[in-house]
């Protein structure tokens, strides 16, 4: 993710590769057969030390985070903070409205009794917490993104459907036109091709 | 009887590893269950494929729907049209309109807010608590029970909304600042309500649109590449430059927030989305809770009971099953590929989760019997025995027996396999536990206010026309809605059903060691070919080029 992503009047740094026709290069994709292909593809990049890659599937393959080297997500984290977040407001609010600004004498009960206000706490901690789980998932994925240069390749949207691919960015460290296409290759992929950075 | 796991059995047998069984298993073919734990039938029937599976779903949505569907969507636009004819009746004229009076303050309004909430459950249920429980079998049908449960709240948010009066200070219910400077009660039941039912309809919301978005994508994928194959594709409208398919691309597009299929944005979005399920779980359980202490924290006798919540859980669960299988089974006929999806083992599922909590119901319904005579509350007694049960005293007792007869009766054929296995069983009976539901509220809230404490003030109520047709106009509203998202939305949970799928397994071949890479290119092909010509209308991407390679980079 970087802000030029997102903001195309940001200026980029110079291209490391270009193609035949002065185009950047954004990566390369390769197609595979089935997801136990994909799969058993992944695991190989990423032992051959790529960072920048991922896999692009229909849905998601069962354990597929391990074959990509991807860790455990923090969005638990960002959800727990939302929902107490939600419930503390909610209690708070609650008691100031009924025991602070607006003492509202409620069939002689205290003012602040802390019971009843369970209910809207626990609602308003779950409606937070639901928002970060959606808000959350979005802004660690980089979401939304309209204008990704993989989706201006026309090939690669069968990925939607039925297809596997393998993306591995050019801005990869490791990355290099012949042994990134030869390592695709020799784990099985098929249809390479290069994706223009438009 | 074998020993392994009757997922890899299911899943050996189509990959063709193990033979002799399989589709060719007595009971097996059509999708129902069959006694043999270590035969389950398969989820998608006729070994489908990916490709297959989104020609299915998406096809539906592209194409134009069958001869059936605009009569049935201009009956249900002309029934929902009674709904702000009514409602406006209501608020020019007042709540006189319908047939309330000085005892029942609470009745058809009430009654049809809890019956459309109740429906509300089973959606959110599927979601959440079958997801948690690793039901596979919920993919086939947890986007429809969803879009059913946002569109059932929606009717339920608008009787309480209406039936306060003067309707244009409705929001007081909410904690907004005002010229007389006080705040909601927050010791109301009636104000938990406001907040959980809110919650419950913004997180349902989220939930189905979250599932969806892999699934929007998907449909604007298909739009994309007919559209850059075919940039002269249909029109909108006659004579204007405005494509079809630039519509859907762009409004699919928007909606699906840019999502590319990525495996580290779906890991991201499996752990969102078990969150979610994880707290739309006691969500669910609350919201039903909740609406029964509007009556349970009162001291009316026949309200005034310590099992409301869970028995108003487990009713809600019930009717809300029942509408699923309600609408459900029409759409398996209407749309034939969809039965591949849901299958039989779908619908006996549900005919089961129909039968247990149709018990739970039943076994609530005499619960408040022996409190009511244990408890020694000869008001609470009579509220049960006088004012419901026994048609000498009871002016009501028709509402209470049509209940019993619908819930705890018809519910019990389930008990057959026969009947479990037969879809027109299976409606028939799914629409008496509707019927049943709403009488169960009606029995609740009208039959326990008409009689309180003094005979003096004892009064019937009997529904008005307005009562009839608001409710009418709510059921046409709904009915609206869902053939909407029939007709624009995706039914089936397209990524999630590939993903239960059994070549979906990242292991299904490994035993045959290293993978014979040869066959790649022909295999792809062969299921690319069948992928679009599955849907008449959808086939215009076999021309894809898979020879396209660019040149090196420099």
């Amino acid at each position: 993710m970087a802000v030029a992503d997102y903001l195309p009047f940001v200026p980029r740094p110079p291209a490391r590769f270009v193609t035949e026709k002065g185009e950047r290069v954004h990566g390369v994709i390769a197609r595979f057969k089935d997801p136990a292909a994909v799969y058993h593809a992944a695991e190989k990049v990423r032992d051959a030390g790529y960072k920048k890659w991922d896999v692009h599937a229909p849905f998601p393959i069962h354990g597929i985070e391990e074959a990509i080297g991807e860790k455990r997500t923090k969005l638990p984290l960002i959800v727990a903070a939302g929902g107490f977040t939600g419930a503390g407001l909610g209690y708070l609010m609650q008691y100031w409205m009924s025991a602070v600004d607006y003492e509202l004498v409620v069939q002689g009960k205290n003012f602040g009794d802390w019971e009843p206000f369970l209910m809207v706490t626990f609602e308003l901690g779950i409606l937070f917490a639901a928002f970060s789980a959606l808000f959350g998932m979005l802004a660690l994925n980089g979401l939304p993104r309209f204008n990704h240069p993989l989706l201006k390749k026309t090939s690669f949207l069968a990925s939607s459907d039925d297809a596997f691919f393998i993306h591995i960015e050019a801005d990869d460290k490791k990355f290099s036109p012949e042994e990134t296409r030869a390592l695709l290759e020799s784990t099985g992929g098929y249809d390479i091709e290069l994706v223009e950075d438009a | 009887m074998t020993t392994i796991h009757p997922d890899k059995a299911t899943a050996e047998q189509l990959a063709g590893m193990s033979k002799g069984t399989g589709r060719d298993v007595e009971g097996v073919g059509d999708g129902s269950l069959v006694e043999d734990p270590s035969r389950r039938p398969p989820l998608v029937l006729n070994n489908r494929s990916f490709g297959e599976i989104t020609d299915i779903v998406c096809g539906y949505a592209e194409n134009k729907p069958g001869l059936w569907f605009w009569p049935l969507l201009l009956f249900a636009a002309s029934l929902a049209g009674l709904l702000p004819v009514m409602i406006g009746y209501l608020v020019v004229t007042g709540v006189g309109v319908w047939g309330l009076n000085n005892q029942v303050g609470w009745a058809w309004d009430i009654t049809n807010f809890v019956f459309w909430i109740g429906i509300g459950h089973a959606g959110t249920l599927i979601s959440a608590i079958l997801c948690i429980f690793k039901q596979n079998w919920r993919t086939a049908v947890n986007r429809s029970a969803e879009a059913m449960t946002i569109f059932a709240v929606m009717c339920a948010g608008i009787f309480p909304g209406v039936h306060v009066g003067r309707i244009w200070f409705a929001w007081f219910l909410f904690p907004i600042p005002n010229s007389n400077a006080i705040w909601p009660n927050f010791k109301s039941p009636l104000l938990w309500d406001v907040f959980a039912v809110s919650t419950y309809a913004t997180v349902s919301l989220l939930f189905w649109y979250m599932g969806m978005i892999p699934d929007l994508a998907t449909l604007r994928d298909r739009a994309d590449r007919r559209m850059r194959q075919f940039p002269d594709g249909p029109r909108l409208i006659p004579f204007l430059p405005l494509r079809v398919d630039r519509v859907r691309a762009t409004v699919y597009g928007f909606f699906s927030l840019g999502w590319r299929f990525s495996s580290r944005h779906w890991h991201r979005y499996e752990a969102a989305y078990l969150i979610l399920a994880g707290i739309s779980t006691p969500l669910v359980l609350s919201v039903h809770s909740i609406v029964s202490f509007d009556f349970a924290t009162s001291i009316l006798p026949g309200w005034h009971t310590t099992i409301f919540p869970p028995y108003f859980v487990a009713g809600a669960i019930f009717g809300g099953f029942a509408m699923v299988l309600l609408l459900l089974i029409p759409v398996r006929e209407l749309f034939p590929n969809f039965k591949d999806i849901l299958t039989l083992r779908h619908l006996e599922n549900m005919a089961k989760i129909i039968l247990a909590t149709g018990m739970m119901v039943g076994f609530a319904y005499a619960m408040e019997f022996f409190i009511a005579w244990y408890g020694g509350n000869e008001y609470e007694l009579y509220a049960f025995l006088g004012n419901r049960v026994n048609p000498q005293t009871a002016p009501y007792w028709w509402a209470y027996w049509t209940m019993i007869f619908c819930n705890v009766l018809t519910p019990q054929v389930f008990w057959i396999r026969k009947v479990r296995q037969n879809p027109l069983a299976i409606w028939i009976v799914a629409a008496f536990v509707t019927v049943g539901m709403w009488f169960e509220r009606f029995v609740i809230i009208v039959t326990s206010l008409h009689r309180a404490f003094l005979p003096g003030e004892w009064q019937m109520f009997w529904p008005t026309p307005v009562d009839i047709l608001t409710f009418v106009g709510s059921i046409g509203f709904f009915l609206f809605m869902f053939l909407l998202f029939l007709k624009f939305l995706p039914v089936f949970a397209m990524a999630e059903l590939k993903a239960v799928m059994p070549q979906a397994s990242p292991h299904a071949h490994d035993d045959d060691g290293d993978h014979e890479d040869s066959h790649g290119h022909e295999i792809q092909a062969a299921s690319q070919g069948m992928g679009y010509a599955a849907e008449g209308g959808a086939d215009q991407d076999s021309g894809q080029d898979s020879s396209n390679t660019d040149g090196e980079a420099r």
